[in-house]
């Protein structure tokens, strides 16, 4: 697995893909945050960041489908599955190889975002005067939604040998787990079964985390839905054997 | 015995790929896998390392199941795939490593071993490039340095040898050679001349059957030993005639004309004497036979079928039974 990995790093690194995915992030992310008068920090007038964290999921979203979109349609498309999967290394450890290194790629993508986070401290008033807890919740939040999102894409990519449709796929996923729950949710026929309908979207969780507080419900619910993608995916491998 | 396949069979939907097939083969043993196109060879490979199911049957390899202990099967195992797909964007080197670390290989042993099978290989002088950029034949070398890298006691090659120039041909055919001392080495090909060169025994598929399964050596002396017999008749008929429906219709080897309506018929293969049925076709055929003579009839030597001729009429009679 951690050959896999190396490997997955390596060429994501080689590849301009992570380099991409990273400056657009971060140009995204550093324009709402400081530069949309709409969204920015400094017309908001509170020391806290809500943008980031709201508008992230959206901006990943769109990315981390991008990251992903070859893991597996591209080894289709050029062969080389055949020759990975007649290596000594089960389906399982391929996916997970594959999984943490597109994941490792998106947590990096994340990082330089500290510095919003001592920008944010600075500016306030007094000096400080941030809710640090809530912020490395919506941090840890934002990573487990970033694991969830790639567990998406990858299992996307596995569907198909066509990157696009793999991204489209993944995009269409990410959204539809990520609000589309809650919208539903706020359909009139649910009667007493509305929360349950949200509490199976990404939102609820992401929000709960948010609030600085991590519960174990909410926990296990990204590791869940992690969970079940890479299994789906490996059960999508495995149907060459059926 | 390293590789054992017993009663192999394989269906996609209704549609039979490998069909009952059982052989063994031994370490220092090279075998040839000869078939047309879609004659299950690839597939046969494909099972045997695992990527693809048995429908039916078993196939051990090392001593172990493909299909119990696949992973197990795999460490002893090299394999090239057909089209021989490589990571084009990784350089030589690191994708040596790669396949390498696949295989427990850590540290300084990986990189003694990739030098080893760099130089082995013959990759020295591409080794610090991209695949991508390489030609076919350096990346066929690729391909096979990628199967040998952890020194399988088994190795599968499917079409290792097409699309190369006769140089590379020789080259690739050398390294297999040298290589093979100690290992069983199975390789499908279209190219008899390799089987020729390479080969200690081939086994000759079709439709999913196998149809020989011989050391090379028999399998040429066998069939040198037969004698054909050949008989030769002059027939003279009114008018000129079909030549080719002539020989078709009575399967004759060879029809010429000599002058005029007058031709000589050459038949082979222990025919009865083929002048009744000449007569019977120039009645047919409305033409006027008016005279007919056997020239000679004897039993020649065969010319030692080559291997080409084996293959041809083991698989192309199949396919057309009539």
């Amino acid at each position: 697995m951690l050959a896999i990995y190396r490997k997955e790093v390596n060429s994501y690194l080689n590849s301009l893909i992570a380099y991409i995915v990273m400056a657009v992030f971060l140009t995204g992310t550093g324009l709402l945050m400081w530069v949309f008068p709409d969204t920015s920090v400094l017309t908001y007038g509170f020391a806290d960041l809500s943008t980031l964290f709201t508008l992230g999921p959206y901006v990943f979203m769109f990315l981390i489908p991008a990251i992903t979109m070859r893991s597996f349609a591209e080894e289709r498309k050029a062969g080389t599955m055949e020759l990975i999967l007649t290596q000594p290394v089960t389906d399982l450890q391929l996916i997970l190889g594959k999984y943490f290194a597109a994941w490792t790629i998106v947590v990096f993508a994340l990082l330089p975002t500290l510095i919003y986070y001592v920008s944010v401290y600075q500016l306030g008033n007094p000096v400080g005067n941030l809710d640090s807890a809530g912020i490395a919740g919506s941090y840890i939040g934002l990573i487990l939604l970033g694991g969830v999102f790639t567990a998406i894409g990858i299992f996307a990519s596995s569907l198909t040998e066509n990157q696009v449709i793999a991204f489209i796929l993944a995009v269409f996923l990410c959204f539809f787990l990520y609000t589309g729950f809650s919208s539903l949710a706020g359909l009139q026929v649910w009667e007493n079964s509305a929360l349950l309908v949200e509490k199976l979207g990404i939102l609820y969780h992401y929000d709960a985390m948010s609030r600085g507080l991590i519960d174990s419900r909410n926990l296990l619910y990204f590791v869940t839905v992690t969970a079940l993608m890479l299994l789906l995916t490996q059960l999508v491998l495995n149907s060459r054997k059926w | 015995m390293s590789l054992v396949i017993e009663n192999l069979t394989k269906t996609y939907g209704s549609q039979v790929a490998v069909n009952q097939i059982s052989f063994a083969a031994h370490p220092g043993e090279i075998v040839g896998f000869l078939g047309p196109n879609g004659a299950g060879k690839s597939t046969t490979m494909k099972i045997a390392t695992g990527y693809l199911p048995p429908t039916q049957g078993t196939i051990q390899v090392c001593n172990h199941d493909v299909e119990d202990d696949s992973v197990a099967v795999r460490r002893c195992l090299g394999y090239l795939p057909e089209h021989n797909p490589l990571y084009l964007d990784m350089y030589v080197h690191e994708y040596l490593q790669f396949i390498g670390s696949l295989y427990g290989l850590r540290g300084e042993k990986l990189k003694t071993r990739v030098g080893e099978i760099i130089t082995l290989c013959g990759l020295m002088p591409e080794q610090r490039k991209k695949i991508g950029a390489l030609s076919k034949g350096y990346r066929q070398r690729v391909g096979l340095a990628q199967a040998l890298i952890h020194d399988p006691q088994v190795l599968i090659l499917d079409e290792p040898t097409t699309g190369l120039d006769p140089n590379q041909l020789s080259e690739i055919r050398a390294l297999i050679k040298k290589i093979s001392q100690e290992k069983t080495v199975i390789f499908s090909t279209h190219i008899m001349q390799e089987v020729q060169a390479l080969c200690d025994r081939v086994i000759i598929i079709n439709r999913g059957n196998i149809v020989i399964d011989s050391d090379l050596a028999t399998l040429q002396r066998g069939e040198s030993k037969q004698k054909e017999e050949v008989q030769r008749v002059e027939a003279i008929f009114t008018h000129p005639i079909d030549e080719m429906l002539l020989r078709t219709s009575l399967t004759l080897g060879r029809v010429e004309k000599k002058h005029g309506a007058t031709y000589e018929l050459e038949a082979t293969a222990g025919q009865e004497d083929i002048r009744p049925a000449v007569f019977r076709f120039a009645c047919e055929q409305q033409h006027v036979l008016i005279g007919m003579q056997q020239i000679s009839r004897e039993e020649r030597p065969g010319h030692g079928a080559s291997l080409e001729e084996i293959f041809r009429s083991l698989t192309v009679t199949q396919e057309n039974p009539s």
